[in-house]
């Protein structure tokens, strides 16, 4: 998001509502362009045998463009006075769960699912949620403990144990 | 008289202890995900789907069914005892819910609620017992082109109807087909939409985008709210049940008028959101209290229940008799007949007789064990939501990675539902919406190969859609729908004019 832009409404500021409208509408300009582009690349013509690969997609790419058009227009023109996407407050208790939630996926890369998830909600209560630590330790193994056993033990349902594989000992 | 013997063959089907059992797992799982933020109908199942797979297909579509009925009883314990809706059909029946909750009613408010529910469910059902097999024998003499103008009915409708922009509901929409595009073209096998980007060759599978743009969207919208939840607590004994049930038949009218709104909003895949909202207010509007609307009066939760359970059952019909789900989570279901090599559609009910049936019996009994449940566990379930948001955000998250990794075993999926979690946030809060993304992206490939046979049969010429009446007026209907708002519009400008 690079043009964040500031709106000092009586509510606290935060990213307007028109600016998100632009970058999404933005976001899905380009989304439609590369699909347009690429549908194009393939043939979106009829042929001697048939329509080509990109028949169909084509007009889907641009319908998304001109729909976004639409879309962007009306933020950037409209008259009509639009409030605050998300206060900063706010997008603060956004981000602490979507950047954490990040590091967790990266963590699930390196470590698999069955470490990260223990140790990512023992940091998220112990972090977030102000709980004392044996709590935090506590219920994350106990949680990723039993998904062990649901999934491994009993579904036989193998999940993702990370690039480093901590638990290779187990043997599963 | 054939569907009664068969209903009933489906009642010896679905009648075995190991199906009853589930029933009761699946209703309970399923209170569960409606109560639980972040967890809703469609990618609840989405995520258990891996767990069904090593099932009998009955069996599994019993169970994930019957979360399916939990996820519908359930959003109304939150909307009524927290005032947050647990699922967008539950919004309006936070209206007259939580005010009756207030006032010390709590108890009575969840039985008309959960009552309600039952009676739209149970009409739904009924409906489709008896009109399934009859689409389904129709649509045996469909072809590409009538095909296709199912599918242009169906995304027409969600234009039309939809109260977000329009031009909002053609992105999202559009954006779906295409994500269902990226891969290798089912027709030509060349590889579409990757940009060399090998690891895309499988496509974006929904379920994915479900888990994402339901899950972690969710939790991402809650978060904002703060993460205090004060409820009203609840007992419901047999006393008040009784009680409300004494006083609810006088309210027949406005429950037989949801029914009927609730399918018909249900199939037209209009879906059960829209369709508690019309109901809602077409009973404050005929409803001799219809000023007290609002203030907690029974009628006003009797409505929108019931015409959200009767539009979520109804989306139903659709999936099973022509293979075009009515609502995301139908989409869901549909995506796990699929994996057990079952192809939803007119010959299922020839082919697979058994399992529809099986299916259909088992939606009398899943409600009734709904029903059920729900009237004795409330207290449980309430407990649930007391639970602090800081342990459940990140169990919710855990679980929703779990089960996007389960749909192929790939850890790319997982970053995907990250990604698809940001844009559900994001497209929520700009009214962009995500029913009609979701449905797209499952009937993408089939409604581009309907579309592609047509255009062959005809050699390329588009009037084979028009070509004769079945296909013209199932095209015309779906002109109709996408252009109603402006004919309403023009209506009323000319009856101004008139006036």
């Amino acid at each position: 998001m690079s043009e964040k832009q500031v709106s000092d409404g009586a509510a606290g500021a935060g990213i307007s509502v028109k600016a998100m409208e632009i970058v999404v509408a933005l976001i899905l300009l380009v989304i439609g362009s590369m699909v347009v582009y690429d549908s194009a690349r393939l043939g979106y013509r009829w042929v001697g045998d048939g329509p080509e690969a990109g028949y169909f997609p084509f007009y889907i790419g641009m319908f998304i463009c001109i729909s976004s058009v639409v879309t962007l227009g009306q933020a950037v023109f409209g008259k009509k006075k639009t409030g605050i996407f998300v206060e900063w407050a706010q997008l603060k208790l956004v981000a602490s769960v979507l950047l954490p939630a990040g590091l967790f996926v990266l963590g699930i890369q390196m470590i698999g699912i069955y470490v990260a998830a223990a140790a990512y909600i023992a940091v998220f209560m112990i972090w977030l949620g102000k709980y004392n630590w044996i709590k935090g330790v506590l219920l994350g193994l106990a949680v990723s403990g039993s998904m062990f056993m649901m999934f491994e033990v009993w579904f036989k349902v193998p999940l993702f144990k990370g690039e480093f594989n901590p638990l290779g000992f187990l043997g599963y | 008289m054939e569907e009664i013997n068969a209903l009933f063959h489906g009642f010896s089907v679905a009648l075995t202890p190991f199906n009853l059992l589930l029933m009761f797992v699946g209703v309970t799982l399923g209170v569960l995900i409606g109560v639980l933020p972040g967890l809703g109908g469609a990618n609840g199942i989405a995520i258990l789907l891996p767990l069904t797979f090593s099932m009998e297909p009955t069996s599994a579509v019993i169970m994930l069914s019957c979360i399916y009925w939990g996820a519908l009883f359930g959003g109304a314990i939150t909307s009524i005892l927290f005032n947050i809706p647990g699922e967008p059909w539950s919004v309006a029946t936070t209206f007259d819910g939580y005010p009756m909750a207030q006032q010390g009613h709590a108890g009575e408010a969840l039985t008309t609620a959960f009552t309600s529910s039952f009676v739209g469910a149970f009409f739904a059902v009924i409906m489709i017992t008896f009109l399934a097999p009859l689409v389904a024998k129709f649509a045996l003499q469909f072809g590409p082109p009538e095909f296709f103008a199912v599918f242009f009915l169906t995304f027409c409708s969600f234009i039309g109807m939809g109260k977000e922009p329009p031009f909002k509901i053609i992105a999202a929409m559009m954006l779906g087909f295409a994500l269902a595009a990226v891969g290798i073209d089912t027709v030509t096998g060349q590889l579409r939409l990757i940009f060399g980007w090998h690891e895309l060759m499988r496509g974006f599978d929904f379920l994915i985008a479900v888990i994402g743009l339901f899950g972690i969207g969710e939790i991402l919208l809650s978060m904002e709210e703060g993460l205090s939840f004060s409820g009203r607590t609840a007992k419901i004994d047999p006393k008040i049940v009784l009680a409300t049930w004494k006083k609810l038949p006088k309210y027949w009218v406005t429950s037989l008028r949801s029914c009927v709104i609730g399918c018909w909003m249900g199939i037209t895949p209009g879906g059960a959101t829209p369709a508690s909202f019309m109901s809602y207010g077409i009973a404050k509007r005929m409803s001799p209290d219809g000023q007290k609307f609002g203030s907690g009066v029974q009628e006003g939760v009797v409505a929108p229940e019931t015409a959200a359970h009767a539009a979520g059952t109804a989306a139903l019909l659709p999936m099973i008799s022509l293979g075009i789900p009515g609502s995301p989570t139908a989409a869901v279901l549909l995506g796990g007949l699929l994996i057990w090599g079952l192809q939803p559609g007119p010959l299922l009910f020839v082919e697979q007789k058994d399992f529809v049936w099986g299916l259909i019996a088992s939606m009398y009994l899943g409600n009734i064990a709904g029903l059920i449940i729900v009237l004795t566990c409330v207290p449980l379930f309430a407990a649930i939501l007391r639970v602090p948001f800081s342990i459940i955000a990140p169990v919710i998250i855990v679980i929703c990675a779990v089960g996007a990794y389960t749909v192929h075993n790939a850890m790319l999926d997982i970053w995907f539902m990250l990604l698809f979690g940001v844009a559900g946030y994001a497209f929520k809060k700009l009214a962009y919406p995500l029913a009609p993304l979701v449905l797209a992206l499952v009937l993408g490939d089939q409604a581009e190969s309907a579309f592609r046979q047509a255009m062959l049969i005809s050699q390329g010429d588009v009037r084979i859609f028009f070509s004769n009446g079945l296909v013209g007026s199932i095209m015309g209907l779906g002109l109709l729908m996408l252009f109603w708002p402006l004919l309403v519009k023009a209506l009323a400008k000319l009856k101004e004019k008139a006036a």
